[in-house]
C-alpha cells in the first residue's frame, strides 16, 4: 500500500461527503505529498479523479486498503 | 377526482422535457377525435374495424413522412423501450448463427445496455470527455466474427452530445454487422440519421402520448422477431394496437418536425444561457458538447453538493429538473453516462427545455441557481 501523508477514512460516507472531505483537507499536506481517500461509495471511483481534474491536482490511481476498501491516491500539486 | 389532479399539478417551471415532453396541442386534438373512431380491432372486416385500420395506416404514413422513411419500415410499439428491444434484438436474432456479442457505446441508454446483457455478451466502446464515440473505435470493436449487432445512439439522453452515426456507416462495419440506432432522445428534434439497419423512437419525448414507440427497420435489413410472434397488422409488433395514441403521436411528430428549425434555434440559444450561468458559479462541471448536441438539453454537476438536495431545493422554488446522481437513483451506482465520460457524478442536474419553455423561465432558473448552490454549499 502506498504511504500517504494524510489518510481520509471515508468508509460509510456517500458522495459528495468523501469529496467534501478531500476538498477541505487536501491542503493539510505539503505540495508534492499524497492524500489517500478510503471510500466504499462507488461514486468515489469517478468523483475523486473528476475532482482532481477540476482542481488541477494529480490523480495517481486506485488501490485497496487492508480490509479491501478502495483507496484513491491524490498528489497535491499546489 | 378534480381536487386530486389539482393537487398534483402544482405550478412548476418544467425543465425536464427529456424525461417527457408535455402533450403537443396537435396530439391532444387528434387523440380526442381518434378515441371515438379508432377503438375497434384493425384486423377485422366490418366498418368500425376498417375505420381503425384506416387511422392506423394514416398514422404510419404520417410518421414515415416526418422521418423521411418508407411506411412499410415503420412499426408502432408500446414504448420506446419496446422499440429498442425489438430493434436491437431483432437484428441480433437474425444473426444467431454468427455469435452473441453485442457492441455498444458506454453511454447507451440503460434499455440498450440491459437488452444487450440479456441477449448475449456486451462489449462496450469508450467515449471522450464530451461523451462522443470515435467511429474508428466502434468499427474496430466489431471485428472478430462473433458480433451479432452494434448499437450507437443518435444523441445522448443525459448530456445531449450527438453521435457520429453517419461516420460509422461511412467507415462501414465489418462482416456485415448491422447497426442499431437508439434515436429516442432526438426523434422529432433532429433529422433521423440516414444510417442504421433499425432505429427506435419514443412518442412522449416529442410531445406525443406515452405508450407509443416507433421502430424503423430499413428495407432489406435482416430482422427476425426475438420474442413470441403475434398475428397483428404488422409482423414486427405484438399486442392490440393503440390506434388513437399512434395517430396522436404521428400528429405531434408532424407538428414538431414542421416547427423544429425555429424551436431548435431558440432552445439552443437558451441552453447556452444555462451553460454560461452554471459555469459562472465556479466549481461546476458543465458536461457534454457545447455545440454538437441536442438543442434543448444541458447537464452540469455541482462540486460538493448532493444531487437529491439540489433537485428538491430547485423544485421547492418551482423548477422541475432531473439528476443522474446516485442519490437520486434506486442504487448507489452513479450515472453510467457521467462515469464513462469522466464527469463529476454528484451534484448533477439535467435541464431540458420543453416546447413551451420561455426565455423568462430560463432566466428565472439562471437567476435562482447561484443562490440555491450557495445555500447548499454553506
Amino acid at each position: 500500500m502506498t504511504d500517504g501523508a494524510l489518510e481520509l477514512d471515508c468508509r460509510g460516507m456517500l458522495c459528495p461527503a468523501p469529496i467534501i472531505e478531500l476538498g477541505r483537507r487536501h491542503a493539510e499536506v505539503a505540495v508534492g505529498s499524497v492524500v489517500a481517500v478510503v471510500a466504499d461509495d462507488p461514486a468515489a471511483r469517478y468523483d475523486v479523479p473528476a475532482w482532481c481534474r477540476m482542481k488541477g491536482q494529480d490523480y495517481l490511481g486506485e488501490e485497496r486498503a487492508d480490509d479491501g476498501t478502495p483507496r484513491y491516491l491524490v498528489r497535491r500539486t499546489g | 377526482m378534480g381536487g386530486w389532479i389539482g393537487h398534483v399539478l402544482a405550478p412548476t417551471r418544467y425543465l425536464d422535457a427529456a424525461s417527457s415532453e408535455p402533450l403537443h396541442p396537435a396530439a391532444r386534438e387528434t387523440l380526442l377525435a381518434a378515441l371515438d373512431a379508432g377503438w375497434a380491432d384493425p384486423r377485422r372486416l366490418h366498418h368500425p374495424a376498417r375505420s381503425a385500420r384506416l387511422l392506423l395506416d394514416n398514422a404510419r404514413a404520417a410518421v414515415a413522412e416526418a422521418l423521411d422513411v418508407r411506411a412499410d419500415e415503420v412499426t408502432f410499439t408500446a414504448s420506446g423501450t419496446e422499440a429498442t428491444h425489438r430493434g436491437l434484438l431483432g437484428l441480433a436474432a437474425a444473426r444467431r448463427h454468427v455469435g452473441r456479442r453485442v457492441v455498444l457505446s458506454a453511454v447507451e441508454h440503460s434499455a440498450v445496455a440491459h437488452a444487450a446483457a440479456w441477449w448475449g455478451t456486451p462489449s462496450e466502446v469508450g467515449v471522450d470527455r464530451v461523451g462522443r464515440v470515435r467511429p474508428d473505435d466502434l468499427v474496430e470493436d466489431c471485428r472478430g466474427g462473433d458480433v451479432a449487432v452494434a448499437a450507437l445512439q443518435s444523441a445522448n439522453h443525459e448530456v445531449g452530445t450527438t453521435q457520429d452515426v453517419h461516420g460509422v456507416m461511412e467507415l462501414g462495419l465489418p462482416d456485415g454487422v448491422p447497426l442499431f440506432v437508439d434515436a429516442c432522445a432526438s426523434m422529432g428534434r433532429l433529422p433521423l440519421p440516414r444510417a442504421g439497419a433499425a432505429l427506435a423512437g419514443s412518442a412522449h419525448k416529442w410531445g406525443g402520448p406515452a405508450g407509443v414507440g416507433v421502430l424503423v427497420v430499413r428495407r432489406g435489413a435482416a430482422w427476425e422477431s426475438p420474442f413470441p410472434a403475434d398475428d397483428r397488422t404488422d409482423h414486427r409488433a405484438a399486442g392490440f394496437e393503440n390506434v388513437p395514441a399512434a395517430l396522436a403521436a404521428a400528429a405531434a411528430l408532424q407538428a414538431v418536425v414542421a416547427e423544429r428549425t425555429e424551436v431548435a434555434a431558440r432552445q439552443h440559444a437558451l441552453v447556452d444561457r444555462v451553460r454560461a450561468a452554471a459555469a459562472a458559479i465556479g466549481d461546476v462541471d458543465v458536461v457534454g458538447d457545447p455545440v454538437g448536441r441536442l438543442p434543448h438539453l444541458v447537464t452540469f454537476s455541482v462540486l460538493y453538493v448532493n444531487g437529491e438536495r439540489l433537485v428538491t431545493e430547485l423544485d421547492r422554488r418551482g423548477f422541475g429538473v432531473a439528476s443522474g446522481s446516485a442519490c437520486t437513483a434506486s442504487t448507489l451506482e452513479p450515472s453510467r453516462v457521467l462515469a464513462a465520460m469522466g464527469a463529476l457524478t454528484h451534484g448533477n442536474v439535467r435541464v431540458s427545455l420543453a416546447r413551451g419553455t420561455t426565455e423568462a423561465d430560463v432566466d428565472a432558473f439562471c437567476a435562482a441557481l447561484p443562490g440555491v448552490v450557495a445555500e447548499l454549499r454553506a
